[in-house]
């Protein structure tokens, strides 16, 4: 392990959970300052800005569900990650006795609390190379309750009458975020992973909750079909906590994988409005102890 | 805003209406799964003092201890559906006044809301820092080492805890009614994919 790359971690897990990135905080002043004053839409947005600046000034938790770690880390070609999944696993079990994580790691079989944030497969490790010399280290904090709203489609779907093309993929979204209502803690940040097999195709459409409000697809249709789906989504009116209101998502990603010719699928991916991600780049020096 | 002290009379809480912002004072429980599976399985005793004329409120909290003192950190809500197997049983056995949590319950809680007197209180998912701040003392805390953090009865006494009424005791859900609203929308806006 390496306690200068752990202590930079640590920081990293401090600022995501503690402080919203200002593309999104921008995004809820703007959905509250649609809402008429004094409606349940507008006291929820302003509890919501009001507890984002406590939990900045106060370094805690924005949300006491500060969910799974998931890292996306980008490291030179030939470097061994396992020393720096050792020294972020000691970064996160500092950072929940120091009451910045809750501890969320649970064995499903026994139902134990790990206790500190690390088990099988906790954190989560994305490693990928890069021709660069200096690492990426990139990382959201994901709650369970908009995960559980997270949902899988397999084109064609016979229910929504959705067959194999754009169409069919724009229905998917809007049914899943329908029948999300304002379980996932509306407004939603939606990724969209379109394609791949089953499991790509979920990691997908998380990897794109990472982009910057406004950072569109690269694909032209693809970026066209988010901001169309960012308005339909808007006009079903599920709003903050599903009170009802003019802003159900503040943003819409989506990305595409290539597919096997006889698998369709559509992902959804649901990121409450505690959007916590966070990145931290470092140059070797940064964090070399010799 | 209409502010309430537990232990709540039937007659208060029968006043609510879906859409009052209330500001919750006193003693609250926090309860999640394994706090309702007990409740229902075992009906512990222990709780009795703390919930006759009271709150469970759905939060597993981020907790602090210091020099024995608990108090909590972040404390919002959990999603509430989840105990809705559960939820109309403890109402019923312990006399609860009303059940704080997020994204509403079904019809089997709605109906015991109507029958015995209670209502569901939504706070707002995240808000954990805000909550955490209008909750002034833990009192007690039982099967935190069983249950873990997450998963305890924390008693604790809040002031002006803010809340909205989504269902009341009159067998009104504004999540019933945004649900219809909205589908409403959902069948235009797919329609109007199609077309
Ligand atoms: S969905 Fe997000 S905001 Fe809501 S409780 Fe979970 S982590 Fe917090």
């Amino acid at each position: 392990m390496n306690q200068k790359l752990s202590e930079h971690i640590m920081g990293l897990i401090k600022s995501a959970s503690t402080d919203l990135p200002p593309d999104v905080e921008q995004s809820l002043v703007d959905a509250r300052d649609r809402e008429l004053e004094g409606s349940m839409s507008f006291s929820a947005f302003d509890a919501i800005l009001e507890n984002t600046k406590m939990a900045r000034e106060f370094t805690t938790p924005i949300c006491q569900d500060t969910g799974s770690l998931l890292f996306y880390i980008d490291v030179p070609v030939g470097t061994d990650t396992d020393p720096l999944k050792r020294s972020i696993q000691i970064a996160a079990d500092r950072a929940t006795r120091e009451y910045l994580l809750r501890p969320n790691a649970v064995d499903p079989i026994t139902g134990k609390n790990s206790g500190n944030n690390i088990g099988l497969n906790a954190p989560y490790f994305h490693f990928h190379q890069w021709e660069r010399d200096d690492f990426r280290f990139r990382l959201m904090l994901k709650g369970g309750g908009s995960e559980n709203v997270g949902t899988q489609y397999k084109l064609p779907d016979a229910g929504l009458q959705a067959g194999r093309d754009l169409k069919g993929i724009k229905k998917c979204v809007i049914d899943a975020v329908f029948k999300a209502q304002g379980k996932g803690c509306a407004p939603g940040i939606i990724g969209v992973g379109i394609g791949g097999d089953r499991v790509s195709s979920y990691e997908l459409s998380k990897e794109v909750l990472l982009r910057k409000f406004g950072e569109r697809s690269e694909d032209p249709v693809l970026a066209e079909a988010e901001v169309e789906l960012f308005n339909q989504l808007n006009a079903l009116g599920i709003g903050p906590m599903g009170f009802g209101g003019k802003t159900t998502v503040l943003e819409v990603f989506c990305g595409k994988y290539h597919r096997h010719p006889a698998t369709f699928f559509v992902t959804i991916s649901y990121m409450c409005w505690a959007c916590r991600r966070k990145t931290l780049i470092l140059s070797k020096g940064d964090f070399d102890n010799d | 805003m209409i502010n309430l002290k537990t232990p709540i009379s039937e007659e208060d809480i029968r006043k609510l209406r879906c859409g009052d912002v209330v500001g919750l004072s006193g003693i609250i429980v926090t309860a999640r799964d394994a706090g309702h599976k007990l409740m229902v399985e075992e009906r512990p005793q222990f709780l009795d003092e703390y919930l006759n004329g009271g709150i469970i409120y759905h939060c597993g909290p981020v907790v602090k201890n210091e020099n024995g003192v608990w108090s909590f950190v972040s404390a919002g809500p959990t999603t509430s559906i989840r105990e809705e197997p559960y939820q109309a049983a403890v109402i019923e056995s312990y006399h609860l006044r009303g059940m704080i949590g997020k994204g509403g319950m079904g019809a089997k809680t709605l109906n015991a809301c109507q029958h015995f007197g209670a209502c569901y209180f939504h706070a707002i998912g995240g808000a954990g820092t805000l909550i955490a701040k209008s909750v002034k003392e833990i009192i007690n805390v039982f099967k935190l080492e069983e249950f873990g953090t997450p998963e305890a009865f924390w008693v604790c006494r809040a002031e002006n805890f803010p809340v909205i009424v989504t269902m009341d005791s009159q067998g009104e859900s504004l999540h019933e009614r945004v649900e219809k609203e909205t589908a409403e929308n959902y069948q235009r806006i797919l329609s109007s994919i199609t077309a």
